[in-house]
């Protein structure tokens, strides 16, 4: 199959409509204004529903009520945007609804601004949203991954009745890069709790709010085993020569592509370097650091923030001393270079 | 024995949670008659409010969600971009659609959304106790305006249905009141035209009921009807803003 040059958020979008996404709901922020219009534009050609809302908060709202009544829905946005997206969210995870949300992020905190960022991590890997729930997150680090992951988002969500995240940054979403527009084979989940008037069956009822005595407590339960699930099923992970690596480098999206320049580099310099790029943040590869029994391996953690993931890297690696460090915040995208030092200096 | 009154059917046979006197009990009722005596019933959906009429989904037995505080009528629109043909009614209270909804209220209502919005003035937030609503009279004492509220300071009340009867995507625009027999069977006919504007298609409807709260209005039942005859609708004249 050929490849075509597409920009980073268009390619989102198209893998949407091929997915069979046909209710896409938004507002404008840079840097993910592309897939905005494109998805205005493609919504009309499929027929399916175009709508820029007046907030954020209301788009999140029209996708909980699409997706209520049984509709593969989207929304997507950048960082600013997707703090006030966070109550719906924490809602449609409650509600136990299907949604894919994309985050384009951007430098914070607060408005900011536009550059390439990995700085919501924490929020969209521990929470965002009030209360014990989980997003299924997504990190793409190419044209080709935003593609079949956010096809794979779609179905995801509808098996697991769950949010899901593609959490990309402006960097993939401005880059134009080839993809191949592979045809989409989705799944087709049964949702017999879709709210479609109560013809002929009992009616429906599709709710977070729980108030008899423990039926909260029992739901919490119900979420969390189905978590439990996920965590079992779902977990992706890229690595490359971890076994008999001295260093391996943690990285995922813009800055993994980065990381595998460097540890190249490494190697053509006979440094023992590998990677370890987790596709899902959420859930996290961990049993890649648990199952890695050699002791003297060093971690270098590169992220394009002040250090979110690599606490989930102490965390799993169970030593932190053995885990290094190298990002900053505000719209900085680490040198390919500068990784490979960083990498020599642990040897 | 010839039957003349019964539970109409959208009603569930169960006891409601609402105080004496309150007004959501006979709003929940003439919804639930509408919606039979339309035969809409089984390609209706609601969406109960955040509020004391949170619980509605177990009052009416038809499809239900939840929607946050004040997106109801973003939560609507939603849905009925998915299957045009259900019909799709919010109820909310003054806190829910006026103050942290106003925004979805009334761009839903500018997009003409094809859909029906119970609006429930009580001029109160009654399930957090009787605070200050964006249509508290001048004067009245709440929770947060133990000296009456002052317009100084908060303004005057919104009056929705004169507001959003402005805008052209607007249908149905009108206002009625619980306070005695004949304004609770006009109350019915305006609901029933609002769910009649969506069956036909012509886009936003509102019925803005002004109803009774004895709990935090410090009132009997009694008071509280005579409150809304004579102190509510002078604020909130009853009527049709648009048709």
């Amino acid at each position: 199959m050929s490849k075509i040059l597409m920009c980073g958020n268009e390619v989102i979008g198209e893998a949407a409509v091929q997915a069979g996404c046909r209710h896409y709901f938004g507002y404008p922020i840079t840097p993910q204004n592309e897939l905005t219009a494109y998805m205005a534009r493609r919504m009309e050609e499929v027929g399916g529903v175009f709508l820029q809302s007046e907030s954020e908060l209301a788009a999140i709202n029209m996708v909980l009520g699409a997706s209520a009544c049984g509709a593969r829905a989207m929304t997507s946005s950048s960082s600013p945007g997707i703090s006030l997206k966070q109550e719906g969210i924490s809602y449609i995870a409650g509600m136990e609804l299907p949604a894919v949300v994309v985050n384009v992020m951007r430098g914070g905190p607060g408005l900011g601004n536009i550059a390439p960022s990995q700085s919501d991590y924490f929020q969209a890997v521990k929470g965002g949203g009030h209360g014990d729930y989980r997003l299924i997150v997504l990190a793409p680090s190419c044209s080709q991954e935003l593609y079949d992951l956010t096809a794979l988002a779609f179905d995801l969500a509808d098996t697991y009745r769950n949010p899901v995240m593609i959490l990309a940054d402006g960097m993939l979403g401005q880059m134009m890069e080839p993809v191949t527009l592979k045809k989409i084979n989705s799944k087709r989940v049964k949702k017999p709790w879709v709210l479609t008037g109560a013809k002929n069956r009992p009616a429906r009822m599709l709710r977070s709010l729980f108030l008899e005595a423990g039926a909260l407590e029992k739901h919490n339960e119900k979420l969390q085993e189905k978590y439990r699930r996920i965590k079992a099923k779902e977990v992706r992970c890229e690595t490359y020569n971890i076994s008999r690596a001295e260093v391996i480098v943690v990285a995922y999206g813009s800055s993994a592509r980065l990381t595998k320049a460097a540890v190249k580099m490494a190697e053509e310099r006979g440094i023992k370097a590998g990677y370890i790029k987790p596709i899902t943040l959420w859930p996290f590869p961990e049993e890649v650091f648990i199952n890695e029994k050699d002791k003297d391996k060093r971690y270098l953690v590169v992220e394009m923030n002040e250090g979110q993931m690599v606490e989930d890297v102490e965390r799993c690696a169970g030593d932190r001393k053995r885990v290094s460090f190298y990002g900053h915040a505000g719209g900085w995208i680490p040198q390919v270079e500068d990784i490979f030092k960083r990498i020599k200096k642990l040897v | 024995m010839k039957k003349v009154f019964g539970r109409t059917r959208t009603l569930r046979d169960t006891h409601t949670h609402y105080c004496p006197g309150c007004g959501h009990g006979i709003a929940h009722r003439l919804v639930a008659e509408v919606i039979d005596e339309l035969g809409i019933r089984e390609r209706t959906i609601g969406i109960a409010p955040v509020g004391c009429a949170v619980l509605a989904y177990y009052y009416w037995d038809l499809d239900i969600c939840e929607a946050p505080h004040g997106r109801p009528p973003a939560v609507a629109t939603g849905m009925k971009s998915v299957n045009p043909k259900n019909i799709v009614f919010t109820y909310q209270g003054d806190g829910d659609l006026a103050a942290i909804g106003f925004n979805e209220t009334i761009h839903a209502a500018n997009r003409g959304e094809n859909i029906t919005v119970i609006f429930i003035n009580n001029a109160i937030y009654g399930m957090t106790g009787g605070q200050m609503a964006p249509t508290t009279l001048c004067g009245q004492v709440t929770a947060t305006t133990p000296s009456g509220r002052n317009a100084e300071r908060y303004g005057q009340p919104i009056h929705v249905a004169e507001l959003l009867g402005h805008l052209p995507g607007v249908t149905f625009s009108s206002r009625v009141a619980l306070s005695d027999i004949p304004n609770i069977m006009k109350t019915k006919q305006a609901i029933k035209k609002a769910f009649q504007a969506q069956m036909d298609g012509k886009g936003f409807s509102i019925v803005e009921v002004l109803s009774p709260c004895p709990t935090y209005w410090r009132k009997t039942p009694v008071e509280a009807l005579k409150f809304i005859k004579k102190d509510m609708t002078k604020i909130f004249p009853l009527g049709v803003f648009k048709e």
